[in-house]
C-alpha cells in the first residue's frame, strides 16, 4: 500500500515527496492523517490567508479500492470561523489520488502570480494561471479539460471568482458538480494565488489477496444496491427532505423566522424531479448516482430561443438559497444555485448571509444606501443575483462586510440574535430540536454532517429522548465519524460500513485492526481537532447560540435554552473538560 | 460466490437457448450508453477480477468523459470484429482470431510494437505499463457492477 504524501511549496516552486508510514498507521488517513499534518504545519495563531497557512488534502487506504468511499477532505485553517477547517467533496479527486500514488498533499507558500498545480503521477508542475484568473469556476473547468491529460480518470478542482476575492466562504469546485464547499477552502486558494489543481495518476492499488478483495467488494456492493439503505439518495436524492422538513416543521424558512415554508411543494425534491431532472451522475466507485442535474431552460428572446444550464441540485442549497429566502419558485432557487456556482461561493452560507441581510433591511438596520438601492426582500430572486456578484466585487463597506460571513455583518450592523451561525459557520437547513443546535454547536467543524444532531432530533420525535441520551448519541456519532472520516467514505453510506464490515474493508487491504482499536482512534482524532481548536482560541463556554433558535417553534416544538445549556453541560463533563 | 459466476447466471438467464448448429460467440455490447452514470463500477470490476488490483489502467472497459461531467459519458469497449485489424496490425502474431471469432492473446509472442492499439479507430486496446495491449475478452464479468444496465452480452456468429 501506497503510504506517501506530497508537499508542494508554491513559494519556491518547488515539490516533493516523502513516505510517512508511521502518520499512515497511527493516523489511519483522510481526517486522522490531515489533523496530525495541520498540527504540524500550522502553528497557533497562523493567519489563514498567508503564504504560512497550508492547504491538505487526504484520503483514506479504501479509496479507489471499495464501493462508495468516494471522498476527499481538505484540512485547512478556516478563514471564516479562524479554527479547523475541515471539508469533504465527492467526485473524483479521491480516486485521482489514489492512482497518482498520493495519500496526502500539502500545499504551502503563495505563488507569485496566478498559477495552478498540474499532477500526473510522480510529476507535478506549476503551471501559469494568468490567462484564467477571474473566469468562472465553470468555464475554468473547461479550459483545463482541454489543457490536461487523463480524460476519465482525473479530477480538476477549481476556484471561481469568490475565492479569487478572498470571500470568507468561497468554496472550491471539484470537478464541476461537487464542492469543498464550507469553511472557505476558496477563499485560501485564492490567497495562494492558486486557482485550480489538476490531477491524474496511472498507478494501480496492490491487494495482497485478491480472493478476499473480491468477496469483501462482493458484499460490501450488495448492501449498498441491493438494500434499502441507500434508497432515499437514489431516487429523488436529498431534496426528498423540503417536504419531509417541512411536514416536520423543521425546514428553516425565511431566516428561520419559520420553520415550514407554504410554498415548500413548489420547491420539492418531487417537483424537481418530475419537471427539471434530467439525469443522474456518480462519484466514481459508487452505484447509487444520487448526484442530480437539473436544466435550467431560460428564454433569451421570444421568438423560441433558449439559455441551457445543467446545474446540480440538493437539499442544503434549496434550502439556504430557496426557503430560506422565501424563494417560491425552483427556477428562482436554480437560477441562484448556478450564480453560486459560477462564483464559486458557498451556497449554504452564501443563502444564511442573505437570509440575515433581508430581514436586517426590513428591519432597517440597513438601507437602500448599503444596499446600493438593491432590494433584499423576500422572493426577490433578481435583487439576489446582483447582490450574490455584489459581494464578490464588494463595491462599498456593506457587501465587503456580507463577503466575511453573517457573524462578522451583523456585528458590524446588528441583527445578532437572528444571525445565523453556530461556532462561525452560518448553519445548515435543519431546525429540528436541541440536538441540531448542540450537535453543530460542539461539532469539530460546526457542520451538520460532524454528528447528525439533526437526526437525532427525527429520532426523538417518534421515541421520547432525554437530553443525556442525546448528548450519548452525539458523542458516539462525533466519534465514529472520525473514522469513517479517516476513511473517507460518503456518509450516505454509512449505513454500508458497519464496524464489522469497516475491520473486514481494512483487512483485505492488509490494515489488521480490532473494534477497540477503532474506538480509540475516533476518539484520538476528536481530541487532537479540539486541540487544534483550542490552540485557535475556540471556546465552547463562550459560543453563541442565535436567540432565534428558541423563537421558532422545531420539530420537537420550541428549544428552550435552559436545555441547550443542559445538554452542553452534559456533553463538557461527558468530554471530561 | 465470484463475479464471473454471477455475470455468467445473469446472461444465461437472460440471453437465448443454444441449439442451432452455427457458431456463435458471445460479445459485450454497449446497449444503452445514455444510461451510464459514471460510477467506473465496470472499470474496477474488469481489473478486479481480471487481474486482482483496483485499477483504472487494467481495465479492458473504458467510461470516459466527453465534454467533462457536463458532456457525456463515452464507453469503450471492443467490437469484436470479425475482420478485426488489430490482429492483422500485430507483426508477431500475438492476437490470433480462433475459429470461435474470439480474439486471443499470447503474451509471450508480443514484442510491445503497440501496433494493434494503433489499429483501433475506436480505441479499444490500451496498453499496459510494459507496452503489452489490454482488451476487453468478452466474459461479461462488468454486467453485474452496472447499475443501470449499460451493458450487456449478445450472441452473434462466430
Amino acid at each position: 500500500m501506497l503510504r506517501k504524501v506530497l508537499y508542494i511549496d508554491l513559494s519556491r516552486n518547488e515539490s516533493w515527496v516523502e513516505e510517512k508510514q508511521d502518520l499512515f498507521a497511527e493516523w489511519m488517513g483522510g481526517t486522522g492523517a490531515g489533523i496530525k499534518l495541520l498540527r504540524e504545519e500550522c502553528p497557533p495563531g497562523t493567519d489563514p490567508l498567508s503564504p504560512q497557512a497550508p492547504i491538505i488534502f487526504s484520503i483514506g487506504p479504501l479509496n479507489g479500492i471499495f464501493p462508495v468511499a468516494t471522498k476527499a477532505v481538505a484540512t485547512f485553517k478556516s478563514p471564516l470561523n479562524g479554527e479547523l477547517g475541515e471539508s469533504y467533496a465527492g467526485g473524483r479527486l479521491h480516486l485521482a489520488m489514489r492512482f497518482a500514488g498520493h495519500e496526502a498533499i500539502v500545499i504551502r507558500g503563495k505563488a507569485e502570480r496566478p498559477c495552478y498545480i498540474s499532477i500526473n503521477d510522480a510529476e507535478v508542475k506549476i503551471k501559469d494561471a494568468t490567462s484564467i484568473w477571474g473566469i468562472d469556476a465553470q468555464t475554468t473547468g473547461m479550459i483545463l479539460r482541454e489543457r490536461e491529460p487523463g480524460v476519465g480518470r482525473r479530477s480538476i478542482i477549481r476556484i471561481g471568482p469568490g475565492g479569487e476575492k478572498l470571500i470568507r466562504y468561497a468554496n472550491v469546485i471539484v470537478d464541476t458538480y461537487r464542492h469543498f464547499g464550507r469553511l472557505g477552502l476558496g477563499a485560501v486558494f485564492g490567497s495562494k494565488n492558486l486557482k485550480a489543481m489538476a490531477i491524474s495518476g496511472t498507478e494501480h492499488a496492490e491487494i495482497p489477496d485478491a480472493k478476499r478483495y473480491r468477496e469483501v467488494y462482493n458484499k460490501l456492493y450488495r448492501t449498498a444496491v441491493q438494500t434499502d439503505i441507500m434508497e432515499k439518495y437514489h431516487d429523488l436524492g436529498t431534496s426528498v427532505n423540503i417536504n419531509v422538513l417541512n411536514w416536520l416543521k423543521g425546514l428553516p424558512t425565511k431566516n428561520f423566522q419559520a420553520s415550514s415554508f407554504s410554498e415548500a411543494e413548489k420547491i420539492s425534491g418531487e417537483i424537481f424531479a418530475e419537471q427539471y431532472l434530467f439525469r443522474r451522475l456518480s462519484c466514481a466507485g459508487c452505484p447509487i448516482g444520487c448526484v442530480h442535474i437539473a436544466t435550467l431552460k431560460t428564454a433569451f428572446s421570444p421568438h423560441h430561443e433558449f439559455e441551457i444550464r445543467k446545474i446540480s441540485y440538493d437539499y442544503e442549497p434549496i434550502y439556504s438559497l430557496g426557503s430560506n429566502l422565501g424563494v417560491a419558485s425552483a427556477d428562482g432557487v436554480l437560477q441562484l444555485i448556478n450564480a453560486v456556482e459560477g462564483l464559486g461561493l458557498d451556497a449554504m452560507s452564501a443563502g444564511v448571509v442573505l437570509g440575515w441581510a433581508t430581514e436586517a433591511y426590513e428591519r432597517d438596520l440597513i438601507t437602500p444606501q448599503e444596499t446600493l438601492g438593491i432590494p433584499l426582500q423576500w422572493n426577490n430572486v433578481k435583487s439576489y443575483l446582483k447582490a450574490l456578484e455584489n459581494i464578490v466585487k464588494a463595491p462599498n463597506e456593506f457587501y465587503a462586510a456580507l463577503g466575511n460571513g453573517v457573524d462578522f455583518a451583523s456585528r458590524r450592523y446588528g441583527g445578532r440574535e437572528f444571525a445565523m451561525a453556530l461556532g462561525g459557520n452560518e448553519v445548515s437547513g435543519y431546525h429540528t430540536g436541541p440536538a441540531s443546535i448542540v450537535g453543530q454547536l460542539v461539532g469539530v467543524r460546526h457542520s451538520h454532517l460532524d454528528n447528525a444532531g439533526y437526526s437525532i432530533d427525527q429520532k426523538a420525535a417518534k421515541k421520547q429522548m432525554d437530553p443525556e441520551q442525546m448528548v450519548d448519541e452525539i458523542i458516539k456519532e462525533d466519534n465514529s465519524r472520525g473514522v469513517f472520516n479517516s476513511l473517507v467514505g460518503c456518509l450516505f453510506a454509512r449505513g454500508v460500513y458497519t464496524e464489522e464490515n469497516i475491520i473486514e474493508a481494512l483487512g483485505a487491504v492488509g490494515i489488521e485492526r480490532s473494534k477497540d482499536d477503532l474506538q480509540i482512534l475516533g476518539k484520538k482524532i476528536f481530541e487532537e481537532k479540539y486541540r487544534f481548536k483550542a490552540g485557535e482560541g475556540f471556546d465552547l463556554s463562550a459560543a453563541r447560540v442565535p436567540n432565534r433558535f428558541y423563537e421558532t417553534i422545531s420539530t420537537l416544538g420550541k428549544v428552550s435554552p435552559e436545555t441547550v445549556k443542559e445538554m452542553l453541560s452534559l456533553y463538557k463533563s461527558k468530554r471530561g473538560w | 460466490m465470484a463475479e464471473s459466476q454471477i455475470a455468467g447466471t445473469a446472461v444465461a438467464a437472460a440471453g437465448p437457448a443454444k441449439e442451432q448448429t452455427p457458431r456463435k460467440r458471445r460479445r459485450l455490447k454497449v446497449s444503452h450508453p445514455e444510461r451510464c452514470i459514471g460510477c467506473l463500477g465496470c472499470m474496477f470490476a474488469c481489473s478486479r477480477i481480471h487481474s486482482g488490483t483496483a485499477s483504472l489502467q487494467d481495465s479492458g472497459i473504458k467510461v470516459l468523459t466527453r465534454g467533462g461531467l457536463e458532456g457525456d459519458f463515452v464507453v469503450v469497449v471492443c467490437r469484436g470484429c470479425e475482420d478485426p485489424p488489430c490482429v492483422r496490425a500485430c507483426p508477431a502474431g500475438a492476437l490470433e482470431r480462433r475459429e470461435d471469432g474470439n480474439v486471443i492473446f499470447h503474451k509471450e509472442k508480443c514484442t510491445s510494437c503497440g501496433k494493434c492499439q494503433e489499429a483501433c479507430l475506436i480505441g479499444a486496446i490500451t496498453l499496459d505499463k510494459e507496452g503489452k495491449p489490454i482488451k476487453c475478452m468478452h466474459c461479461g464479468a462488468c454486467i453485474a457492477f452496472c447499475p443501470h444496465g449499460v451493458l450487456e452480452l449478445e450472441e452473434v456468429p462466430a
